[in-house]
């Protein structure tokens, strides 16, 4: 989109990054629109759950029938409140910690995917980005927690501290399943993978990924500091934790991370194992909602998945909102004992034990069509690659360069534009100027086809060409920055290249070629 | 050369690591009320509880001794809130041991009734509040729920909800109104399966006996040290309950009646209605079992109060007829201990031939039952501080009277 602007407003070089700002902000507004929505929406929800569990009604008066407009009530209830720091607190860090805990659970979202392409940042290391960021509202917690100058807020965040550091591993262990199995941390593959029927999401590919399931919705919830693992703020025993001293909007602020981690670990559970936005039946393709149909084809199809994607994160949260009014709380010993003994050589075992499936049966449980396919493809007498170094057989995501015609591959969504979603005209990704994508597919592979075939297939094979050769390419860090400063180094105009005209053929035959990670 | 040790205790500090003394309370959510524990912590693990009272202090016995028996029942209701009624009839009770009256037959069943009833209302706040203690907010409102039911019952009887003053000496302040048995009996008869649903959601569930089995164990001999009563003792073991082992003028308001009294002695608790089985976990005497024990003892109560309403509507007659307010106390001094729900609940009078009574006196059995606390949380966690004392179910109002 910046690039967009770039090319259309001639911006001078000097006034570019005016354009990169403007984008930027205006992603912010709209995540942050739909963060703390959620954020609202699920307070809201977790009142009507915890009610309807408990056999009363939850709130039925601000705003009507369904007390819809309680979120509200609460956020002006808390924005009005008195901002107290206690005489004993470090007031510039117990000031400064909601903030870290909010942006890091808020940044989250900067490369969560709502639909095919309807991310802000798409990031090839997006799984990676996505546990590192959420693991910084820790450090608001313990922040919060140490200078609120209290005891009880004190063992809050001694308790978070142990608790969250070592659930990141096991919660790290259990997303790296899903992500091996696909082949790739960037969070659209993985969606785009899963399209079909829903015997081809992850979490029914093999008995593992099923099982890892379980060990990260564990891990999840522990570290969101949800029930029973909720040690930090626990009510019964430290009063509210590092909570104790927060009041008004600063509370609110923890509050919202919350929420919005736990929004943000239900959609990453969703897209690793549940497909993403990809209804458990193609609808959207029996309805012929893609963009081989034109763009707004294309674009209702993706709203219709992230409406899909917004339920299943949805369902997510309910369920840790209904663990949360089921069960007790566990003791610290435990919450270790949980994490150490058992999630931890779960998720080891489930990450063996799904190497070993895919080398084996890489098609997966149910041998969906289109893995189960490739995994012989690949597994075959012409897969002359197997031999070099990095390959592992059955490696599925070269499928596409198996595809027998890649102008029109089997799922309906390979044959879209890549950024159909993300608002780049035609005239613009035909040259080129993909954000995001520029600087890791090989220019070469930049087929100007006008259905937008080739650029698709080029866009998301960049992981599987490199792996054909070498395992580099997942380490490639697409950070915007870096793609920034590029661009903006190389005057971006002097990148536009006129890729050759793109047959099926050439498709296949550039896919296999060298892998090409960055190409200023 | 061999260093010799002066003191070793003061090796012994050195290498501690930083001690914390930490107030629990008297403003904290799982304090039960206003009590104050200070806790010498070592990061999560407690060495030491101690437990400051006093803060709920009323001068309860004090002001018996400037009113009526009769003018005092209100103050007793304020003792044990959860409890009013028992509390009530153990007052009641004691000055008519002074007194030497006898009520009717209907009072007797009807003092049954309500008096188990509000055990069970007792016991209900006891399990949902050590569901709330242990970070189970959900059966705290299943059993507030149900109580709010036999709350309505004591309503339409008496029309408080919480501080009844019912049970005065003499009998009760007045019959139940017509219908009010059935409505108990519909009561009772919608209230079984939801036991089922508490041993569910926390007897039965995996994290809760986690969270007690094993946690603040008391021999049956420390219980009887400490002087501990109740379901606190019947947890360690020992099949004490006054309205079975009580003084006569107790005993005999329960003759006649079947129930069981619930403690595990030789390994088993008394066969009687389906409960579930005891986790391996457990150890007699912890807070499992002193919660479990409670669990049980509500549905005795329920079949004590269900034998009440029978016999209620076989004893016809008044239900009782309360002292007058002037009435003469004679010279001598009486002392009767009654089963309440939360352990032993002992009331004194000394008349000296005035309508005002020249000693009152109240012995408290959570007074008794906190006392094990700074023993049972020796070497604890944090988290098993509101897990043990809300095991021992104790009430501020009470202790401090």
């Amino acid at each position: 989109m910046a690039a967009y602007l770039v090319h259309h407003l001639d911006l001078a070089p000097q006034w570019q990054w005016l354009a990169f700002l403007g984008v930027a902000l205006f992603q912010c507004g709209i995540l942050l629109g739909i963060v703390l929505t959620a954020a609202g929406g699920f307070t809201w929800l977790e009142r009507k759950v915890s009610g309807r569990i408990q056999d009363r009604l939850g709130p039925t008066r601000a705003g009507g029938r369904f007390g819809w407009l309680q979120a509200l009530a609460d956020g002006v209830k808390l924005i009005t409140k008195e901002d107290l720091v206690p005489a004993e607190a470090d007031a510039m860090l117990f000031r400064l910690a909601p903030y870290i805990s909010f942006c890091a659970s808020f940044a989250v979202y900067l490369a969560l995917p709502f639909a095919d392409g309807w991310v802000s940042q798409r990031l090839n290391t997006a799984v990676f980005f996505i546990l590192a960021v959420a693991g910084l509202e820790v450090f608001g917690v313990i922040l919060g927690g140490y200078a609120s100058g209290s005891k009880w807020s004190l063992f809050g965040a001694m308790r978070e501290a142990a608790q969250v550091v070592s659930y990141e591993v096991p919660l790290g262990l259990s997303a790296v399943v899903p992500v091996l199995v696909a082949g790739s941390m960037d969070l659209v593959t993985i969606g785009q993978m899963q399209q079909g029927w829903f015997t081809s999401w992850l979490i029914f590919h093999d008995p593992f990924t099923f099982l890892t399931f379980f060990v990260y919705l564990t891990c999840a919830v522990a570290s969101v500091n949800r029930a029973p693992f909720d040690l930090a703020e626990a009510e019964s025993e430290l009063v509210a934790g590092f909570l104790t001293e927060y009041s008004g909007f600063r509370w609110s602020l923890f509050f919202m991370a919350e929420y919005a981690s736990m929004t943000a670990v239900a959609g990453l559970a969703a897209i690793l194992f549940f497909g993403g936005w990809n209804g458990p039946l193609p609808i959207t393709e029996w309805l012929g909602l893609n963009a081989a149909r034109g763009p707004a084809a294309g674009w209702a199809g993706d709203l219709l998945g992230s409406l899909n994607f917004l339920f299943k994160a949805f369902v997510g949260v309910t369920v840790m909102m209904w663990l949360r009014w089921t069960l007790p709380r566990l003791r610290i010993d435990q919450v270790m004992t949980v994490c150490l003994k058992y999630c931890i050589p779960l998720s080891a075992t489930m990450f063996v034990g799904v190497v070993v499936w895919t080398y084996l049966l890489p098609g997966g449980l149910l041998l969906h069509p289109r893995l189960g396919e490739v995994g012989e493809r690949t597994m075959g007498p012409e897969g002359a690659s197997l031999d070099s170094p990095g390959q592992r057989p059955g490696y599925r995501p070269t499928l596409l360069a198996a595809s027998p015609n890649g102008a029109q591959p089997r799922d309906a969504n390979v044959a879209r534009a890549p950024f159909q979603g993300s608002g780049v005209p035609k005239d613009t990704v035909s040259q080129g100027l993909r954000p995001g994508l520029s600087s890791r597919a090989p220019s070469g592979l930049s087929a100007g086809e006008s259905t937008g075939v080739a650029r698709k297939v080029a866009g998301t094979l960049r992981v599987p060409s490199a792996l054909t050769r070498s395992v580099r390419s997942t380490t490639v860090i697409d950070s915007p920055i870096l793609s920034v400063s590029n661009r903006a180094r190389s005057g971006l105009k002097t990148r536009v290249d006129k890729p050759p005209a793109a047959s099926s053929a050439n498709v296949a035959q550039t896919v296999s070629g060298p892998p090409k990670e960055w190409s200023p | 050369m061999v260093m010799e040790k002066v003191d070793p205790s003061l090796v012994e500090f050195d290498v501690r690591t930083d001690e914390m003394l930490v107030n629990m309370g008297p403003q904290h959510p799982s304090t039960h009320g206003v009590l104050r524990l200070v806790l010498r912590t070592d990061g999560e693990v407690v060495s030491e509880v101690t437990p400051h009272i006093g803060y709920l202090h009323r001068c309860a016995e004090k002001i018996g001794e400037h009113v009526t028996p009769r003018q005092w029942i209100p103050y007793t209701d304020r003792m044990d809130y959860l409890a009013g009624m028992n509390m009530n009839l153990g007052w009641a009770l004691t000055v008519e041991k002074l007194l030497g009256l006898a009520i009717p037959e209907r009072g007797r069943h009807l003092r049954v009734i309500i008096c188990e009833l509000g055990r069970i209302a007792n016991h209900l706040v006891a399990a949902g509040c050590y569901g709330l203690d242990l970070g189970s907010f959900t059966p705290f409102i299943y059993c507030f729920r149900e109580r709010e039911k036999i709350l309505d019952l004591f309503e339409l009887a008496c029309g408080a909800r919480l501080t009844y003053s019912y049970i005065t000496v003499g009998g009760l302040v007045a019959d139940v109104p017509r219908g009010w048995m059935e409505k108990c009996e519909a009561f009772l008869d919608q209230f079984e399966p939801v036991i089922a649903e508490l041993h569910a959601v926390l007897t039965s569930n995996e994290i809760f006996i986690r969270r007690t089995a094993g946690v603040g164990a008391m021999s049956a001999e420390q219980a009887i040290d400490y002087g501990c009563t109740g379901p606190v003792l019947r947890g360690s073991g020992v099949s004490w309950d006054l309205r079975r082992d009580g003084e006569p003028r107790y005993t005999q308001m329960y003759e006649g009646y079947r129930f069981e009294v619930m403690a595990q002695v030789d390994g088993s608790y008394p066969k009687d209605e389906p409960y579930p089985p005891v986790p391996p976990a457990a150890v007699l005497g912890d807070s499992w079992h002193r919660f479990f024990v409670r669990m049980l003892e509500v549905v005795q109560s329920m079949k004590l109060v269900r034998q009440g309403i029978e016999r209620y509507r076989r004893a016809p007659g008044p239900v009782g007829e309360p002292i007058k307010q002037n009435q003469k106390l004679p010279q001598g001094e009486a002392y009767l201990e009654t089963e309440a729900p939360k352990g032993q609940m002992g009331f004194m009078v000394v008349g000296d031939g005035t309508a005002i009574p020249w000693r009152v006196r109240a012995r408290s059995s959570s007074f008794c039952n906190l006392s094990v606390i700074g023993e049972l949380c020796r070497g604890c966690l944090i988290a098993d501080v509101p897990a043990v004392l809300g095991s021992l179910d104790i009430v501020l109002g009470e202790v401090d009277r």
